[in-house]
């Protein structure tokens, strides 16, 4: 009797690109089966930008009107709520021994890490369109030219894959997943609120101004908004870049080491 | 142990794995026979587990050597882990895919192509009776159907080496049973079966050999006869439930012969039957019946891996000392 994976060995990098497809669609399977995920990833969007839209909004002053403002903002924050996902199905995975079972198969390693990001981000994409569909309704426009538009998705589907990278290493470092519920993720809070996406950052005491007005999330918010205005995006573009890409340095190796050794 | 040879399925020499000043595995060795089930025994801590991950290419040893189906676990990891299956101590299915979906998914990560991995799930579905809730989700399952479609999951590339830890842990009698019938087609087959468990029935039941495991060492090795024989049979069990009445009842079933009698905080007196099997019983019943005790819950029944324990360290398992089963060496 003869495994049934004795077959002429094939190309490692297909294989890869199979097996990382095979766990994308897993996980975003996984993903449209749990109503609270959809709500947490989905609905609560939404409830933001109606609850600032037409709660907050008015009391909060703006050039030009506040839904312009509001919806780029709400896509940059959601971006870093998104990313909880990611951090609650690895460890998720990590502590039922899922992740043992997919490392003891003949699979590529990498698929597993690789088909979270790539379904995480997928996900992202979607709330993104979602989200300029909800803003649309409430007076929302897109006043620059389409490849700003397309620029807007871009960066803020690279924002939200940064952000997960980030919690792809707490999720596998932490193993657990009310320890990641629980006090995991709370710096996306301070990160996405102490940012220009609710409100301008002139409107801070000074000693605060100076964390939201460098921070990675105005940067890339303030890129977003740009975009979608048609204004000039000044050195946004490349301060988010930057930021992303040290972000991403710093966090992609420190998450494939802690799925190593998990 | 060292006569090892190329009919072995598992050869280990020698393994090492410490976590700080844990020593997991403390020096190792196993064989197993191609097509035979071998049996891990030991209680919570003993290695069991780090074994299994070691021989499954999860972890690195620290010292010494495993080798997987004639392959080295450290040397070709990838050659290992096309030849083996592992199911574990808990069900590692994804619980929001359906039966059908959770084997459909291993086929496809085993690349197995699409149409391959639909009808090895199907064979599977239907082989551990699982056609019923094939297209429900995996998190409406029992939990030994959980454990079913664990097992089936890590039985679909066909392995020829089958790891399973602990693979009815938690489970009630029941499901047990049924695990076990399953399992025991599975063997019939020709699979080599590398199964750790807590549990000596389920080892007798099962493994053709069994090696006891205790704070990462083989402490014991043969087949369950031989381990029932260190135990002296089956064992009579009863509780004395007035605590003064207790070195009473150890007085009188001591004065029967050569009984080695164990009494627990809880008042659970334990004798072997050795050879003399429910003629045992039978004797104790007299013994505290002139002594005028009143035993609770009387009755013979077979040697656990507590009674294994006992009988081979002189004290109980570890982290069950710790716990309401704890026992004290009274006499002998
Ligand atoms: N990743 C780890 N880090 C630190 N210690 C560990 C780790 N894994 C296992 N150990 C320790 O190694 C010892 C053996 O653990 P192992 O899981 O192999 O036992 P086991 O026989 O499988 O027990 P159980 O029946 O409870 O599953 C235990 O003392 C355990 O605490
Ligand atoms: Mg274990």
């Amino acid at each position: 009797m003869s495994a049934l994976t004795d077959m002429p060995s094939r190309n490692i990098v297909r294989d890869g690109v199979t097996d990382t497809l095979v766990m994308t669609k897993r996980n975003l399977l996984v993903w449209i089966r749990v109503p609270a995920y959809i709500m947490f990833t989905l609905v609560q969007p939404i409830m933001f930008v109606l609850l600032f839209r037409y709660v907050f909004g008015g009391a909060i002053p703006v050039s030009g009107h506040y839904v312009d403002y509001l919806v780029p903002g709400v896509i940059g924050q959601t971006m870093g709520f998104g990313s909880f996902g990611t951090a609650i199905a690895l460890a998720n995975e990590l502590q039922k021994g899922t992740i043992d079972r997919l490392k003891a198969m003949p699979m590529a390693r990498s698929a597993v890490l690789l088909g979270r990001l790539a379904a995480d981000t997928l996900r992202m994409t979607l709330v993104t369109l979602v989200l300029v569909g909800v803003g649309a309704a409430m007076g929302f426009r897109f006043h620059g030219g389409v490849l700003d538009a397309i620029l807007m998705f871009v960066y803020a589907v690279l924002l939200g894959l940064t952000i997960c990278t980030v919690s792809a290493f707490i999720g596998l470092s932490l193993k657990d997943e009310e320890a990641v519920q629980g006090f995991g993720l709370i710096w996306v809070f301070p990160l996405t609120f102490v940012s220009s996406a609710f409100v301008p950052v002139r409107s801070m005491p000074g000693w605060l101004q100076h964390f939201a007005v460098n921070q990675p999330f105005t940067q890339v918010i303030d890129c977003l908004r740009a975009f979608a205005s048609g204004d000039p995006v000044g050195n946004h573009w490349w301060v988010s870049l930057l930021w992303m890409a040290g972000i991403m340095a710093l966090f992609v190796p420190l998450a494939v080491r802690a799925y190593r050794r998990a | 142990m060292t006569a090892s040879n190329s009919d072995d399925a598992i050869v280990v020499e020698g393994l090492r794995k410490h976590y700080g000043d844990v020593h997991a595995l403390d020096g190792v060795d196993l064989h197993v026979p191609r097509g035979s089930v071998l049996g891990v025994l030991g209680p919570n801590g003993a290695g069991k587990t780090t074994a299994v991950k070691v021989l499954t290419t999860l972890i690195q040893p620290d010292a010494g050597r495993a080798i997987v189906n004639g392959i080295d676990v450290v040397k070709d990891p990838a050659g290992v882990r096309r030849s083996i299956g592992l199911a574990g101590q808990s069900a590692a299915i994804v619980e929001e895919l359906t039966g059908r979906e959770n084997l459909e998914f291993v086929g496809r990560l085993f690349h197995l192509g699409k149409a391959r991995s639909k009808a090895r799930a199907q064979d599977l579905l239907e082989q551990f009776g699982l056609t019923d809730a094939a297209e429900r989700r995996a998190k409406t399952y029992s939990g030994g159907m959980a454990r079913r479609l664990d097992l089936a999951a890590s039985l679909v590339a066909r392995p020829d080496v089958l790891f399973l830890d602990e693979p009815t842990t938690g489970l009630d009698p029941r499901a047990r049973n049924d695990m076990w019938g399953v399992i025991r087609e599975l063997v019939a087959g020709g699979t080599t079966l590398l199964l750790t468990t807590q549990y000596l029935e389920e080892a007798d039941e099962l493994a053709d050999n069994i090696v006891v495991f205790d704070r990462g060492k083989v402490i014991a090795e043969g087949t369950s006869d031989d381990l029932k024989d260190t135990v002296g049979g089956d064992v009579v069990e009863f509780t004395i439930d007035d605590a003064n009445d207790r070195e009473a009842a150890l007085a009188a079933v001591r004065s029967i012969d050569t009984t080695d009698p164990t009494l627990t905080d809880t008042g659970v007196i334990t004798v072997r039957a050795g050879d003399r099997g429910s003629d045992r019983l039978v004797e104790v019943v007299r013994a505290l019946d002139s002594a005028q005790l009143r035993p609770q819950g009387l009755g013979l029944r077979r040697p656990s891996l507590d009674d294994v324990f006992l009988a081979l360290t002189g004290h109980v398992a570890e982290e069950s000392a710790d716990s309401e089963t704890a026992t004290e060496r009274v006499g002998g």
